[in-house]
């Protein structure tokens, strides 16, 4: 299983958890795993079978678009983040 | 290039052109070379002159900023500062809207620097900034907003600039570590220095915000800078709070090097990367110093991520 992160945005969607937890070998298993268990969180984070747009998904702290996308394997021990897009940092 | 030895005519000359200092106590290996790119040095003390002087002298040569006009801009900070410094030498008025919860030094500098400031609610974060400056300048036409978010002339002043001085001050660049904001610095500095050495990976570090920060709002209201293209960035690496301030802590006692907490993000990732290879160069663009920070609780805190997740840091 992999420890997987909810934001403050999505806690609603899992009944208040902070963290689940999903099974899966690549990030797109994971997502698919959470999406059946917790219909409202895949609407949200899914699109077509794909990453929504302001969602960002990082495992092992990198943002899995910069990895293999949702075909990057998961390794053993590592967490799953989800995080909205927010527009960047202090300089706002 | 300006020569240091040579009187400036203002300081809107002396952006750019900023020291690049080698980091030997920081290099996990003897064959990797890390350096730090001193964007502190700037005037304003951040490298967000570059893009402030960037985007104005733009918006002039291209007729949409005229005298009368009033700069207005959402930020918190460096980029506040820097188009306060710029918009004074060049005779505009500006206002910032920046969060409520924006560190007090912030504050300070703006009014000093000579800008109005609007408050935006803090649970809203920098997305609630942009949706206040974006309703003035839809109410009030007197306004121009250079909105550093969607400008080509910020990732512009980093390919002319930042990337152009690095390319120039060093034979081989491996990898280069950036702060991910706006995405300006990486998409500009990336796109130049990919012109020199062609398999550099250009690397992100970015924050890993904390629960307050990212407030209740739903994914809809989310927002990716127009000016970035992730598709561009070979790394994009999440840093804690605590992470960063730990690297503050080393760039400061070991090479003396006072950073930002940005820069402690940056130098984090950059060490990290630095493991990965055998031999080369990593660059890493230190975006501020620290004295901007000095009033934190984090210097002294037991619990640095809990002590910095109230507040959006860069």
């Amino acid at each position: 299983m992999t420890a997987v992160r909810i934001p403050p945005t999505l806690r609603n969607e899992v009944g208040g958890e902070r963290q689940v937890e999903a099974s899966g070998a690549t990030v797109r298993e994971l997502l698919d795993d959470l999406a059946e268990r917790y219909p409202a969180l895949g609407a949200q984070i899914l699109t077509e079978g794909d990453l929504a747009q302001f969602v960002n998904v990082y495992l092992g702290g990198e943002d899995v678009r910069t990895l293999d996308g949702l075909d990057t394997e998961v390794a053993h021990g590592q967490t799953l983040i989800l995080l909205p897009a927010m527009a960047g940092g202090c300089d706002v | 290039m300006f020569s240091a030895l040579r009187p400036a005519g203002s300081l809107l000359e002396l952006v750019g052109s900023t020291p690049l200092v080698e980091l030997p106590r920081l290099s996990p290996k003897p064959g990797v070379k890390l350096y730090a790119k001193l964007e502190g040095q700037n005037p304003s003390g951040s490298i967000k002159d570059r893009v402030a002087r960037s985007m104005i002298e733009a918006a002039e040569a291209s007729g949409e900023l005229e005298p009368g006009r009033h700069l207005l801009e959402p930020t918190s900070g460096n980029t506040g500062i820097a188009l306060a410094l710029i918009a004074k030498l060049k005779g505009y008025p500006l206002t910032c809207v920046l969060p409520e919860n924006a560190t007090e030094e912030r504050v300070r500098l703006l009014r000093l620097y000579g800008a109005e400031l609007v408050r935006s609610p803090g649970d809203e974060g920098s997305n609630g900034a942009v949706r206040v400056a974006l309703e003035l300048a839809e109410r009030e036409p007197r306004y121009f907003m250079p909105f550093q978010y969607a400008n080509e002339a910020n990732p512009r002043a980093h390919y002319e600039g930042t990337g152009a001085e690095i390319a120039e001050a060093l034979d081989r660049v491996d990898v280069l570590v950036a702060g991910l904001g706006t995405g300006g610095t990486l998409m500009g500095t990336g796109e130049r220095l990919r012109e020199s050495f062609p398999d550099v990976v250009v690397a992100a570090a970015e924050p890993l915000p904390g629960d307050p920060v990212m407030g209740l709002r739903s994914l809809e209201d989310g927002y990716v800078p127009p000016i970035l293209d992730v598709a561009k960035l070979d790394r994009k690496v999440l840093v804690s709070n605590a992470e960063s301030v730990a690297a503050l802590r080393v760039l400061l006692g070991r090479e003396g090097v006072f950073g930002g907490v940005s820069a402690g993000a940056v130098v984090h990732v950059g060490r990290m990367l630095a493991e990965e290879l055998e031999a080369g160069v990593v660059v890493c663009v230190l975006a501020d110093a620290g004295w901007k920070y000095l009033s934190a609780d984090f210097w002294n805190a037991r619990d640095v991520d809990e002590s910095m997740e109230k507040t959006v840091w860069w």
